[in-house]
């Protein structure tokens, strides 16, 4: 059917989009985003009482975070070696490596970023449901690491998108990475519904 | 099976093909950019010759010239060559290898995308690592990235 | 009469769990079968190879261990026999049997990651690859004993290794290499006849030999269709030319064969590295090389056999501290080259198995 052919994009008008994408980003990103850091402080001058409501809210999102895939380098076979046969990622809830942003919790940024691919995880993180956490794996997720000075790496993932916690490492090892996934946990349970929206 | 020497392989080259075509230089062959097709075919069906495996593609930036690298090798005689082909500056242009060996394919595209050398004739030639509206190429040597 | 359909095209990746990393594929299909497609890459182009230049040879070694990094250790090797070569130094006996049982130690820890992850694709939802892992674990715990990183090693030097293996090195090794070849076989039951193994993969994505020399494809893939073409055996480097072993090769050319060939890819390397454990001698493992060189202005040409094909360095030296021009012929990117031809025509989840029997490397690919 011809017509539908003709509703199908050329290579050339994808790539001039894609392009536009990565460039705007670019011009937009160059600054970090700042650390999601600012409702600890307002939870502790806060004093609603809805502890126990907080207690079952945290338990329940901290046991069992769900990771996105997002493998973009060499940190994603710390990962991956960190959910597999030996360090069994399972064992703190985070079963499944969701192939959907839409049911995970969590993003692990294991490997560089480079600005093509920028766009794609901003779009991951937007789609994430919230509440939604980002673990900044590697030494490239935190500054670029070693390739800092490069024309195409961003250097660090919080010019994309708020970091929770830092993990170094080149890579990280496994356990490393579930220790800082355990801070995670500890930082979720400080959280509050309180303060939760603003 | 008959492995050639350089010696060898340059002796039957240089009696096919006039000194400004083909010329020795260094272990290796420089082309004449207008010649390379013919020169190309002609190593790779010339059944003594039989180069039928392109190991790799590069380029160099030498601030007058670029300077296209080709590794030859022949799977049946095991020789292999080093061809070489110089552009200048203003004008980078070779052509493409793509007819002859299609293993050149996504190397010419990343020469062009990452040190701008075009291919004529290559049938899909645009930028492949980098994105559209990237200024520059990186691999120059007169290359800075603005930061 | 056939039913007509609208072509569509979709686009799978750049993060996607089975495009092993972030590779783009759009792809036209025509209900379930694949008509077009266009990879697109670039998503990891990091700029290594202007990194390297604008940095003084030995620092350059850590950026190669990031090329690929399923095999550091041979990416770096290739790198370090390069600069050897521009210097023309030559490497202590010791330092290179060890450097040849590293290497094939991490081509035996890539393939089983290869071949864990081809069976993931079809579905066999990470089971073989729980299994591969194991193993894998292994591997890189003798690694970790050497140089203490699991991964990215910075384990090469110019003119030999960075240290001595430890005392407890060696009798690990033995251990590990004799059980092996017992999970091997283990692999090989669980697999080799299985039967979602064999529908999928079976005359699935050939690759005909005369194409794949055409596209310069090489490794597996290549041996796989049946051209027995190994830098090991035809361009012998380092001490390859000391040890006893066969190129295996396949003749069909398809996804199983990939699979295979890669199985027994792995038991040569041990058998490789039964035989420099044997030979390994005495003595120094590193000839004293200053950190900063100056390599003579000239270029040279290096390739090896990596573990997804012929890998290859090409650096041009100025006669300064840097390199002038570096450059890394990655055989993941032209392995790419046929893959058009390979999956045009199969349907939409066979496309998946082909791309992942390739066994590609992000980081290899995009540099
Ligand atoms: S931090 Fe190191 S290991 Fe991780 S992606 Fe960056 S270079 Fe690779």
């Amino acid at each position: 059917m011809e017509v539908g052919r003709e509703r199908i994009y050329s290579a050339a008008e994808l790539d001039a989009h894609e392009g536009a994408l990565i460039e705007a980003l670019r011009a937009s990103s160059q600054q970090p985003v700042t650390d999601p850091d600012e409702w600890l402080q307002k939870e502790l001058q806060r004093n609603v009482l809805v502890t126990s409501v907080d207690a079952v809210l945290n338990w329940s999102r901290r046991s069992s975070l769900w990771p996105v895939i997002c493998f973009p380098a060499c940190c994603a076979f710390e990962f991956i070696g960190a959910s597999a046969s030996r360090f069994d990622m399972s064992r703190f809830g985070m079963d499944i490596l969701r192939g959907s942003p839409r049911q995970a919790d969590l993003l692990i940024t294991a490997g560089t970023l480079t600005w093509k691919m920028a766009p794609q995880v901003r779009r991951l993180y937007d789609q994430m449901a919230e509440p939604k956490w980002v673990i900044a794996m590697g030494a490239c997720g935190i500054t670029g690491g070693i390739f800092r000075d490069s024309y195409s790496v961003v250097p660090g993932y919080n010019r994309i998108v708020p970091v929770d916690v830092y993990v170094p490492g080149c890579p990280p090892r496994p356990e490393t990475l579930l220790n800082g996934i355990e801070m995670l946990r500890q930082k979720i349970n400080t959280r509050s519904i309180a303060t939760e929206g603003e | 099976m008959q492995t050639l020497s350089f010696g060898e392989i340059a002796g039957l080259i240089s009696a096919k093909y006039a000194p400004e075509a083909v010329a020795p230089f260094q272990g290796s062959l420089v082309v004449g950019g207008e010649h390379l097709l013919e020169v190309a075919s002609y190593l790779r069906d010339t059944p003594q010759l039989d180069f039928d495996y392109l190991i790799s593609v590069t380029a160099v930036d030498y601030r007058s010239h670029f300077e296209v690298v080709y590794h030859l090798t022949s799977l049946q005689h095991s020789h292999s060559l080093v061809l070489r082909v110089r552009c200048p500056q203003n004008k980078p242009l070779v052509p493409s290898l793509v007819s002859l060996w299609r293993g050149a394919e996504l190397q010419e595209r990343e020469i062009f995308d990452l040190m701008g050398v075009g291919f004529a004739g290559h049938p899909n030639l645009k930028r492949i690592f980098l994105w559209d509206g990237f200024k520059g190429h990186p691999l120059r040597k007169d290359y800075s990235s603005g930061t | 009469m056939a039913l007509k359909t609208e072509p569509f095209v979709l686009n799978i990746g750049p993060l996607h769990p089975s495009t092993h990393g972030v590779f783009r594929l759009l792809a036209t299909l025509d209900g379930e079968v694949v008509v077009d497609i266009e990879p697109i890459i670039g998503y990891l182009h990091r700029g290594i190879e202007k990194l390297a230049e604008g940095r003084e040879y030995q620092k350059d070694i850590p950026l190669c261990d990031r090329l690929d990094y399923v095999a550091a250790m041979g990416h770096s090797m290739a790198y370090a026999m390069a600069v050897e070569k521009l210097l023309g130094i030559s490497v202590p006996e010791r330092a290179e049997y060890i450097r040849v049982i590293m290497v094939e130690l991490q081509r035996i820890a890539s393939h089983l990651l290869a071949v864990g992850s081809i069976a993931n694709e079809m579905g066999t939802f990470f089971t073989p690859f729980m299994y591969m892992f194991r193993e894998r674990e292994k591997i890189l715990d003798l690694f970790d004993m050497v140089c203490g990183q699991r991964l990215l090693y910075n384990y090469m030097r110019f003119g030999g290794v960075s240290h001595d293996l430890p005392e407890e090195f060696i009798p690990a090794l033995k251990k590990f290499i004799d059980q092996m070849p017992g999970y091997i076989d283990e692999y090989d039951q669980l697999l080799a006849e299985n039967e979602i193994l064999l529908v999928r993969t079976k005359g699935i994505g050939v690759l005909p030999p005369e194409l794949a020399v055409n596209c310069s494809v090489s490794g597996p893939t290549l041996r796989a269709s049946g051209v027995a073409r190994d830098i090991r055996r035809c361009d012998p480097y380092s001490i390859y030319d000391r040890f006893e072993f066969d190129i295996p090769t396949f003749t069909a050319g398809d996804c199983y064969d990939r699979y295979r060939q890669r199985i027994e890819e792995m038991r040569q390397s041990l058998r490789i590295i039964r035989q420099a454990v044997e030979q390994l001698p005495q003595g120094k493992v590193n000839s004293r090389v200053p950190i900063r060189v100056r390599p003579p202005q000239g270029d040279v040409f290096v390739h090896v056999e990596a573990p997804r094909g012929e890998l290859g360095f090409y650096l041009v030296s100025d006669g300064s501290e840097k390199p002038y021009r570096f450059h890394v012929r990655a055989p993941s990117l032209i392995n790419l080259t046929p893959l058009r031809e390979m999956i045009i025509g199969w349907k939409l989840a066979d496309a998946i198995v082909i791309f992942g029997s390739i066994d590609i490397i992000m980081g290899e690919i995009d540099r």
